[in-house]
């Protein structure tokens, strides 16, 4: 029987974004990465509406990790005290094609680190890897409103991508990176109506759309996986129907979300096969399900899910 | 909502008095304020004051081109005036041919002329066409809904896009005696000429005639703009320097479930439509 031609055409596309600048542009990078431009669903339409490849973008956390498991821990425990050392080896060994440093040590609960740190951490990663840096902070307001300013301008000019902001406090980060020339990361708590008003309010403030890329918040595989589909599947229709504050690329929070659910990482479990290799299924099988949905940028943690998912992404979008 | 803005029209006494002293000022403000407004095409009209209307209407398309990039709608009742401004427009954002009935007594073959004027316009081109034809305005709804039919069916016959038509119910002031009945006969037409194609053609009217000499006319062009909308209607040639019509657009937009939701959905309304 043959297979009927149902592809669909948009208005609307995907915008692209650019992120990290090499020497001709002002920065250090040795590399840029391009997101976005899709002009279609995931598998619609024809290869050229496709657009850019996803990427990862692994994650190296600027202080010792305490509650990871031993099957995640291991593949870096020489490295885990060295924000430096773990970034490259990330690009060099597991081909990462971004690094996101993710502040967890300033969080006012956990080590309470200051700026200072943030910075030294900054700078030795930015110094150590030549990819685009993704800067995340720790999630506390007051304290990210501290910190990732002078994170940002540690890097000015490098065109990296920093965030979050979210709804009702925008403000001081948004200026920040505008000021020192990067992208920005809109955040919203699987909520589309707030998603679309935290762009118009960072667009408010003079802030490019085209700079911008949205993170919905992800549920891993069991765990709300179903919300953040919808929500990215929902973004990447307004997006192609022409919905100018909908239409940025998505990065989603694969790794972290992958490792809270039990299953990665619970060792005394018959019948659900070896813990070792639950934590990097669940972490795969997570990504490839929301890049299906349209999503841009995945933060992955485990060298085997990355191994696989960039498999995957190879064999779709080529 | 592709929103045609109708101020650049010599009915209006400021166009007319700047296209009578050539005031290219004048002209380009009204350009520029209805493309900050919102506006998708920019109608253009000579009105009946200039004697050479073919080249009013070049002077006009050239003046607002000269500073603005928003596509045109060439509004005349005359194939020739249109075809003038044709003569000189950059249609490759697009233009609108503004209008033509599905024929006329002296001319059988006239919407024949404007597909193949729009054609030759460039492939973004369109035409309005009005549910009118040799025996005049429909007052029913289902000569309307016959007459677009066939509009429909010589577009196909052509191999013209139907999303290149726009299909105009006219709308009637309801001030006129016995003309009142006329709003819902357009509603009703609207949800049949929405179902004679597949991708389905544009539908447009001209708004502020459903006003024409009546008191509350902002009010009663917003209601029946949003009434209108509930039935189909995706483009309209509106005052898009009223404000508050703009927000009633993005508001029946939003509840049609066609913009996503936000506390801001006014402001982003026109922010996405300027950009």
């Amino acid at each position: 029987m043959q297979v009927p031609e149902v592809a669909e055409s948009f208005a609307g596309s995907v915008n692209r974004v650019t992120l990290g600048a090499t020497k001709d542009n002002g920065g250090t990078r040795t590399s840029t990465v391009t997101v976005g431009g899709a002009r279609n669903v995931v598998y619609g339409g024809s290869i050229e509406d496709a657009g850019e490849k996803p990427v990862i973008a692994m994650d190296v956390l600027d202080s010792r990790p305490e509650d990871w498991h031993d099957s995640l821990a291991q593949n870096y425990k020489d490295v885990l005290d060295s924000p430096g050392d773990w970034a490259k080896k990330c690009v060099a060994e597991f081909g990462a094609e971004l690094i996101c440093v993710k502040f967890e040590g300033i969080h006012p609960d956990k080590a309470n680190y200051d700026a200072a740190h943030a910075v030294k951490v900054t700078e030795e990663v930015a110094k150590a890897v030549g990819v685009p840096l993704i800067l995340w902070g720790c999630g506390n307001d007051e304290k990210d409103n501290q910190v990732m300013p002078k994170v940002s301008e540690a890097v000015k000019g490098e065109n990296a991508l920093i965030g979050t902001v979210k709804e009702d406090n925008y403000k001081a980060l948004t200026a920040i990176a505008l000021a020192d020339g990067h992208n920005l990361i809109t955040h919203a708590p699987l909520d589309i109506n707030i998603a679309k008003q935290v762009n118009i309010l960072a667009s408010d403030m003079g802030f490019p759309l085209e700079r911008i890329v949205t993170f919905q918040a992800t549920g891993a595989l069991g765990y709300g996986i179903e919300y953040a589909y919808s929500i990215q599947e929902r973004q990447r229709l307004a997006a192609l129907g022409g919905d100018k504050m909908m239409a940025m690329p998505a990065i989603c929070d694969v790794g972290y979300e992958s490792w809270r659910a039990k299953e990665a990482k619970l060792a005394d479990a018959p019948g659900w096969g070896a813990v070792e290799d639950r934590g990097p299924m669940w972490e795969a099988t997570t990504a490839i399900c929301l890049l299906q949905a349209g999503v841009d940028i995945i933060r992955m943690r485990h060298p085997r899910a990355v191994a696989t998912v960039k498999n995957f992404i190879n064999q779709i979008w080529q | 909502m592709i929103l045609i803005g109708e101020r650049i029209n010599g009915m209006f006494t400021d166009v007319k008095e700047a296209i009578a002293a050539k005031n290219k000022q004048t002209i380009q403000e009204l350009a520029k304020k209805q493309t900050e407004a919102g506006a998708t095409y920019l109608d253009v009209n000579v009105g009946t004051a200039a004697a050479d209307q073919e080249g009013t209407m070049q002077w006009l398309v050239e003046t607002i081109q000269e500073t603005c990039s928003t596509p045109l709608c060439l509004d005349s009742q005359k194939s020739s005036v249109i075809a003038a401004g044709l003569k000189v427009i950059n249609a490759e954002a697009g233009v609108i041919l503004n209008s033509t009935p599905l024929n006329k007594k002296t001319d059988e073959e006239i919407l024949d002329k404007y597909i193949e004027m729009a054609n030759q316009a460039g492939p973004k081109a369109s035409i309005i066409t009005l549910t009118m034809d040799k025996n005049g305005v429909p007052q029913d709804i289902d000569t309307r809904v016959a007459i677009a039919a066939e509009i429909v069916q010589k577009a196909m016959e052509k191999g013209f896009d139907t999303q290149r038509l726009f299909i105009d119910p006219i709308v009637l002031p309801v001030k006129v005696p016995n003309a009142q009945v006329q709003a819902g006969n357009i509603l009703a037409a609207m949800d049949q000429i929405r179902y004679l194609a597949d991708p389905t053609p544009h539908m447009t009217v001209g708004l502020s005639n459903v006003s024409q000499g009546a008191t509350e006319r902002s009010l009663i062009n917003r209601v029946f703009l949003a009434m209108a909308m509930s039935h189909g209607l995706d483009s309209a040639i509106v005052d898009v320097l009223d404000e508050k019509l703009v927000n009633v657009v993005a508001t029946a937009e939003m509840l049609m479930n066609k913009q996503i939701y936000s506390d801001s959905f006014l402001k982003a309304y026109v922010a996405a439509n300027k950009a």
